[in-house]
């Protein structure tokens, strides 16, 4: 077993890389996407204010994107490091959309987007405009692989359990493709990328305003931005994640962490909007709205919503039957042609993973007592509280952006932008709530799938690397210092950006200048 | 799996081979980035100089490093245990390399966006280490898979590695690590000396024909020694090529020159590194005489057979273990199931030729000189 200060330390890195990567992430889906309307209408009308404006919040796009790349090549290269028994153990299925996200998205938008910085002067603008758009399209593409990924970690569909080769293997690809977890997360992600590249557009252009600079950008800015901005936020709500957490088990456990709902209720349930915790840790006082939480989970109203204490006596019942399993498993090992052992195995196989939680009390898991099944089956329990608010901070901020962008929205298409002023102050002060709203969302996901690095399928402290302590002070103190040391210089620049404004060095209207130089002329 | 259309031996063939192209892609194509970083300091003197440089490669070296991002995809997707195995054993090497392509990003993006020389000083060292650190350490590791690496697998198949960082360091892997480096400042030095004329252009020709000499030399030393004195590995029995993949159960030999062995049994693949050293000649000679083309075709001929010499050398073997050899990683026992091996050939035979499209359309788009007017016009440039 690995140690489990490794565990920890494994986990804090995994979630302190993760974290800082998304800071960046969200920003580049919402600004790709602002920056091809822009051109668009530039292409469309040849007013030079449009491009001049694809420009600027283009060299915003750099700089963030820049961080984006250099942050997220560890993600990948982190499973194998970290993780190499998940990597062992699930990789048949999971390292299959990492490979397809290099292949059909992350090539497109990495290869494409040193045209859109450098291509200005060398296609013609209708060129250039597709390449803007397939930049943004690489960069969705590339969200929907990863989510497809994540999304099999949450609910592990079309595959099983080889005896033969000790791993998950994958027996259906389209149940991986189209898995219903996936989906939801992909559209409420990029939706939430969205919401953040208008707010920070938003943001920005009313900090223009208020100072009194570069009013035309601004203003058209602002246009765009509220209307992406609206739409986006109505999908991250209406279309959000929820609808794909009644999906498995192990996500009815997250609801009821995240509503601390520790008994089954009536159908429908009640959505819980605020709670106290009571000493036991339960909640003491809650203000409650009858109805929502079983609408909205279930899309019914009278399909109950499983509390806690029931979701836990149910996981003791699958410890117990993957035992089951497991002894057959060592069985098929002492002898591959054990017809009756196979049976057994094929017959309990979807509970393995459940043992397999028993590994933290001891390593011969088929001897296992009722007291240490009982135990496990707690740990499937995650925490709840900052689960709870880690929630209604997400879907607070969730509902702020909606009747944000809608009073924008009202406000360009009334060609009010620019009063009152205090409501400018308030779009700029906004700015930090995308990203919090966003790192809670993946902090639900990931931390309330625990004990889980595979719902169902694999612990998390099971899949670790088996590396010493001093390997993981270095990395994650090394990783913990660089990232610092960038993210400071990264909003350095920005803040330098935006405070220059717009360059007026551009002027792409006259033709290539001629070679000048001796020192610098073309080959071929 | 009845249903699919290609056996199971076939499918692992065919992705050791798609391993290949993917990890001579990268060298090739990212190649040129990291070599020219490489030689970065010692090519160009001026901030001026600095900027042609950059700008050489940088509209188009993001696209470069997918290769390898790819190239790391490929490996969980098709050789999952590979992947587990030399990630974590190799892990502070990882971070090193981790390291290098962290600031190579920001190094080129941040760099131009502030005049201060100490800033660009700093960001100039950053590309400069991006470039070298990741040329030496994947010939490190190279080095260390002709080796073998100290892991063991349990009958769980989870990995026991009893190595550390220092252990990598062997005199032979250093070795593989020089030849890598010396390879790719060659190609960066073609790239250079293709695309810019006067001083720089001259240096990089002087640097690239004693880096092509010293990939000359240091290939046939090694090759000397792989067949001379160091032990290989050697499966016993017929392999089982079509079994699920479980790396346990096997017989594995170790053997002075059984490295060799495909080499004496296949006389024809003795063409890979014949190939390697005729690219290097012909990147040494081209140099010399300013046939621009031409030095960048022989250099990355020379890169496609020291890699490919590589990979055929140690087939079937992917990773061996120096404790353990049974546990050794081969293309027969470390694949993916055939399913998940067909699905994703399907996919790279779809997804490669159109990658290899679009990424020659925007080279032939960005092909040209590089000027200090052009820089000075566009505010993203580096």
């Amino acid at each position: 077993m690995v140690d489990p200060i490794v565990v920890d330390l494994s986990r804090i890195q995994f979630a302190a890389t993760a974290m800082y990567h998304f800071l960046f992430v969200p920003l580049t889906l919402g600004l790709s996407f602002v920056m091809a309307i822009m051109e668009s209408v530039y292409v469309m009308t040849g007013r030079v204010v449009w491009r001049k404006a694809t420009l600027f919040w283009g060299v915003l796009f750099g700089i963030n994107f820049a961080m984006g790349v250099a942050t997220g090549v560890v993600m990948e290269f982190q499973f194998g490091m970290n993780w190499s028994y998940y990597s062992h153990y699930v990789g048949d299925v999971f390292g299959a959309p990492l490979a397809m996200e290099g292949l059909m998205a992350f090539f497109l938008e990495a290869t494409l987007v040193g045209l859109f910085f450098f291509g200005w002067d060398r296609l013609k603008p209708v060129a250039h405009l597709a390449v803007t758009w397939l930049v943004a399209l690489g960069a969705n593409f590339s969200a929907l692989w990863i989510l497809i990924a994540n999304g099999w970690m949450q609910n592990p569909v079309g595959a099983a359990f080889n005896p033969d080769t000790m791993r998950m293997e994958v027996t259906d690809f389209m149940a991986v493709l189209f898995n219903p977890v996936a989906q939801a997360k992909f559209v409420h992600t990029v939706s939430a990328g969205y919401v953040c590249g208008a707010v920070f557009v938003l943001a920005v252009s009313a900090m223009f305003l208020l100072s009194g600079k570069h009013l035309e950008l601004a203003k058209r800015s602002i246009v765009v931005a509220a209307s992406f901005g609206l739409a986006s936020a109505l999908s991250v709500v209406v279309l959000g994640d929820e609808s794909g957490y009644v999906a498995t088990e192990h996500q009815k456990m997250k609801i009821a962490a995240m509503e601390a709902m520790y008994h089954t209720e009536p159908a429908p349930a009640a959505l819980t909007l605020f709670a106290i915790p009571g000493s036991d840790g339960r909640p003491a006082f809650e203000v409650q709205f009858p109805w929502v939480l079983g609408l909205i989970t279930t899309r019914s109203l009278d399909r109950d919503l499983p509390g806690i204490t029931e979701l836990t006596e149910h996981a003791a019942l699958r410890i117990a039957n993957g035992v089951e399993a497991y002894k057959a498993l060592n069985a098929l090992q002492a002898n591959r042609n054990d017809a009756t052992a196979r049976a057994g195995f094929d017959a309990a196989k979807a509970d393995l993973g459940y043992a397999l939680l028993l590994k933290k009390y001891r390593p011969d898991v088929e001897n296992a007592t009722g007291e240490e099944i009982a135990k496990a089956a707690l740990d499937t329990v995650p925490d709840v509280w900052p689960l709870f608010w880690s929630f209604r901070i997400m879907v607070g901020a969730g509902f702020f952006f909606i009747a944000f962008f809608a009073l924008w929205f009202w406000k360009a298409s009334t060609h009010r932008i620019e009063k009152p002023r205090w409501l400018l102050w308030v779009a700029v002060a906004v700015l930090p709530l995308p990203w919090i709203a966003i790192e809670a969302g993946w902090f639900i996901a990931e931390y309330g799938r625990q004990p889980w690095v595979v719902e169902g399928v694999l612990p998390t402290f099971y899949a670790a690397s088996g590396l010493n302590f001093w390997d993981l002070v270095i990395s994650l103190s090394f990783f913990m210092l660089l990232y610092t040391a960038l993210l400071i210089v990264m909003v350095w620049l920005m803040v330098r950006t935006i405070k220059h404004g717009p360059s007026d060095k551009l002027n792409f209207d006259q033709s290539i200048e001629p070679v000048e130089t001796a020192t610098i002329a073309p080959a071929k | 799996m009845s249903t699919i259309p290609l056996d199971y031996q076939t499918l692992r063939i065919l992705w050791w081979a798609l391993l290949g192209i993917l990890l001579i892609g990268f060298a090739v194509m990212g190649g040129r980035d990291l070599g020219v970083g490489t030689l970065l300091p010692f090519v160009a003197k001026t901030d001026e100089e600095r900027r042609v440089l950059i700008n050489l490669v940088g509209p188009t070296w993001e696209g470069n490093q997918v290769w390898l991002i790819l190239g790391g995809g490929a490996i969980f997707a098709a050789w999952p245990q590979l992947y587990a195995v030399s990630f974590s054993g190799f892990y502070i090497a990882m971070i090193a390399i981790l390291l290098a392509l962290i600031i190579r990003p920001v190094g080129f993006k941040f760099r131009g966006k502030v005049s201060d020389p100490r800033w660009r000083a700093t960001w100039d060292t950053a590309l400069f280490i991006g470039g070298f650190l990741p040329a030496l350490i994947f010939g490190v590791a190279v080095g260390n898979v002709f080796l073998g690496a100290p892991f063991q697998l349990d009958v769980t198949q989870r990995i026991t590695y009893s190595g550390n960082f220092f252990g990598l360091l062997t005199p032979f892997a250093l070795l593989c690590g020089l030849v890598s480096l010396s390879m790719i400042v060659t190609q960066g030095a073609a790239v250079i000396a293709g695309r810019t004329d006067g001083e720089i252009a001259e240096r990089a020709r002087k640097y690239g024909r004693w880096s092509a000499l010293a990939t000359i030399v240091l290939f046939v030393i090694g090759g000397l020694l792989v067949l001379y004195v160091l032990e290989g590995y050697r499966l016993i029995g017929p392999p089982r090529t079509i079994a699920p993949s479980n790396p346990l159960g096997k017989e594995v030999v170790r053997e002075v020159g059984a490295w060799g062995g495909n080499y004496g049994a296949m006389p024809w693949t003795m063409a890979l590194p014949i190939l390697a050293l005729f690219g290097s000649i012909v990147a040494w000679w081209a140099l010399g005489a300013r046939a621009r083309l031409v030095a960048l075709l022989g250099s990355s001929l020379a890169i496609f057979g020291i890699i490919a010499t590589a990979g055929l050398s140690l087939f079937p073997f992917l990773l061996p273990s120096s404790i353990d050899p049974q546990s050794s990683l081969t293309v027969w026992d470390a694949s993916s199931s055939q399913l998940t091996l067909f699905v994703m050939l399907c996919a790279a035979i779809v997804f490669l030729p159109i990658i290899i499209l679009y990424t020659s359309w925007v080279f032939r788009v960005m092909r040209g000189p590089v000027t200090t007017a052009s820089l000075n016009k566009n505010p993203n440039a580096y």
